[in-house]
């Protein structure tokens, strides 16, 4: 759920509980202002009836309510002694309403000097609670929606625009990758919290940044430090064989060197990683993979050969990509070094081609590899123990670079395709 | 034919140094830039080894420098750095080849020979070796006046083998050369053994005076029997 969503959520909640609460207490509060209100008009009216009645007794006759608002009646003087000014609610048959109304109604007594005691009642037609309750609970159902629609329109509007450089961030981070070299701005914004998350990304990233980068040199350094020694250990050894040694001697040299040159395949390989990753290889051509693809069966003929593995191609379309020329070679061959390899002794690869993809298929082992691991590096099956275990990370590698998928597949037969 | 080798690795120099001094080379050496230019400026040379990484300045300008005193050197830039940018400027520099480190002794001797090849025999690149004719511009090999049939791979270890005559190669030097990135598997190394056998069963057929002798199982030497 979205933020946005959250908030509204919460606060449609809370409202209508609080509207709910203050509802309640309004009412009452309110009824009780109104009740206050007629009382005080009905002990002004007694006032008013008592001093009437002293100057006028015919009022004093008035036994019932009829056409005016009040009715008195004569009653005992000890009975009248006990009469407590009382006001209460009542219902009286309105003739209007054709119906029973609530009224208010005061009881009280009073005595006139040698005329005897009297009860007086009088009655103020009252608001009608029902009434009132109903039109309260529709004014309130329409404040709320009001409100509810207002903090919709606030929400969407206001919040999303505060809200803004939040998103635009998230997006920002979603494309960001340590390895584009694409500076990373962080939107701009007023908000206090906005800002410091920025500075914090940014801090991180600047940190993440670093770490990569100097890692990236450390493994270029480090592969090229390597080389010297390397080389002189080799030539040393390789002039060490031209001396006069026992065959055992020799064998053992010879096994060092083949040894080194292990290593300095998998430190060319960990550069060669390194530059793609550094995507410091910027010429691109279109390269015709179909002919880069008929060149390499040349170039593996005797190796082939040798194996008793028969190679065919079969070209459905011509699968053509802006490329790296040198990169290219390197993606095909890996592919197909990769097919022989792996593969036995009178075996078979088929690489079918189309316009769009382009697969490797080559019969092997009889279980499937990997999937998730097989282009990780130093992806290694127990089988091979001279492999750089960097071929096919190279070719995932190279595959990303151009924007090529790579992908396994294993259906008794090793199938590696790339697609467009 | 003299070669100067302008390398700061003293080590590699020693290395690179033993092994032409076989070649019947005779080699000069410098390990600074300015002991360098000052070679340079002094004397001719058949072929020049440079490094580009020197105390005192790069390599990139001694190959300029050579390139201005209109020197006919044959060039050889030798790189720590498989860059694809320093071997396309030495290139475009004038340099002649580019050779990365490590390499294997061999393969130098091969690199030196294709260019002192190119710079010495205009017109006519053939080369006699025994009862061998070699073409190199057409690759083709005559071995008493008959022709040799060869498939391309067994013509470039046959070039190899007389750039290192005498000289022991080992399997994966010959792999690394003639079959590139293809063969870095040691169980491939079988394979090269196959192509060789196939190359010196042509050679004997054909009476060849020259012979690839397996050296202990590692690798191999083309005796001419001087």
């Amino acid at each position: 759920m979205k933020l946005l969503n959250h908030t509204l959520l919460y606060l449609s909640g809370s409202l209508l509980v609080i509207i709910t609460i203050w509802a309640g207490i309004f009412y009452v509060n309110m009824l009780d202002e109104v009740h206050d209100s007629i009382d005080d008009g009905l002990e002004n009216y007694k006032i008013l009836v008592i001093q009437k009645a002293h100057t006028d007794s015919t009022i004093l006759h008035k036994n019932i309510f009829d056409e005016s608002n009040y009715a008195i009646r004569p009653i005992p003087s000890q009975e009248a002694a006990h009469i407590k000014e009382t006001y209460v609610d009542t219902l009286m048959y309105m003739q209007n309403e054709e119906d029973y109304e609530p009224v208010r109604l005061l009881t009280t007594a009073f005595c006139l000097e040698g005329k005897g005691c009297y009860e007086l009642k009088i009655i103020s037609s009252m608001v009608e609670e029902d009434d009132l309750i109903e039109d309260l609970f529709y004014a309130l159902v329409w404040l709320y929606i009001a409100i509810i629609v207002s903090v919709i329109l606030i929400n969407n509007v206001i919040l999303k625009k505060i809200w803004q450089p939040f998103y635009l961030l998230i997006d920002q981070l979603r494309n960001f990758r340590l390895r584009n070299e694409k500076v990373f701005t962080a939107p701009e914004t007023k908000v206090a919290e906005f800002k410091d998350l920025n500075e914090t990304i940014l801090a991180l990233l600047q940190n993440n940044l670093e770490a990569y980068n100097s890692q990236k040199q450390f493994i270029e350094n480090a592969a090229h430090e390597l080389q010297t020694p390397l080389a002189i250990s080799i030539n040393k050894l390789e002039l060490m064989l031209e001396q006069p040694l026992q065959e055992d001697q020799a064998g053992t040299v010879a096994g060092v060197i083949e040894n080194l040159e292990r290593l300095t395949r998998l430190n060319k390989s960990l550069l060669l990683l390194t530059k793609i990753e550094n995507k410091q290889f910027t010429e691109e051509d279109p390269v015709n993979f179909n002919e880069l693809i008929s060149k390499q069966k040349e170039n593996f003929a005797e190796l082939l050969d040798y194996k008793a593995i028969e190679l065919d191609v079969t070209s459905n379309g011509i699968f053509t990509q802006n490329f790296n020329r040198d990169l290219a070679d390197m993606l095909v061959t890996n592919l197909l070094k990769n097919a022989i390899i792996h593969n036995h002794k009178g075996g078979r690869i088929d690489i079918q081609i189309t316009e769009n993809q382009i697969s490797f298929s080559n019969t092997g082992s009889e279980r499937s590899l990997d999937k998730d691991k097989i282009f990780g590096r130093f992806y290694k099956t127990h089988e091979q123990k001279s492999s750089t275990g960097l071929g096919l990370a190279i070719v995932k590698a190279i595959s990303e670079l151009f924007h090529l998928k790579v992908q396994y597949e294993f259906d008794g037969l090793h199938h590696f395709i790339i697609r467009k | 034919m003299k070669i100067l080798i302008i390398e700061d690795e003293p080590d590699l120099l020693d290395n690179m140094v033993q092994s032409l001094q076989k070649e019947k080379f005779l080699v000069e050496t410098a390990d600074t830039f300015l002991s360098a230019m000052d070679k340079i400026s002094m004397y001719d040379y058949s072929c020049i080894l440079l490094d580009i990484n020197l105390p005192g300045g790069s390599g990139m300008d001694v190959l300029q420098e050579i390139k201005k005193l209109k020197k006919t050197d044959g060039v050889i830039i030798i790189s720590a750095k498989d860059s694809l940018d320093d071997k396309l400027t030495g290139l475009t520099f004038g340099a002649d080849d580019y050779l990365t480190k490590p390499f294997h002794l061999a393969e130098l001797n091969a690199r030196i020979n294709a260019v002192l090849r190119r710079k010495t025999f205009d017109g006519q690149n053939t080369v006699s070796l025994k009862n061998l004719d070699i073409n190199y511009d057409n690759r083709t090999v005559e071995i008493d006046g008959v022709p040799l049939i060869l498939n391309r791979k067994e013509y470039d270890t046959l070039i190899y083998f007389i750039s290192n005559k005498n000289r022991l190669i080992t399997k994966t030097a010959l792999a690394e050369h003639v079959w590139g990135d293809q063969t870095d598997e040691a169980d491939n190394l079988d394979f090269i053994y196959s192509q060789i056998k196939n190359l010196r069963k042509k050679l004997k057929e054909s009476n060849a005076e020259i012979e690839i002798q397996a050296v202990y199982g590692i690798g191999y030497k083309l005796l001419t029997g001087d």
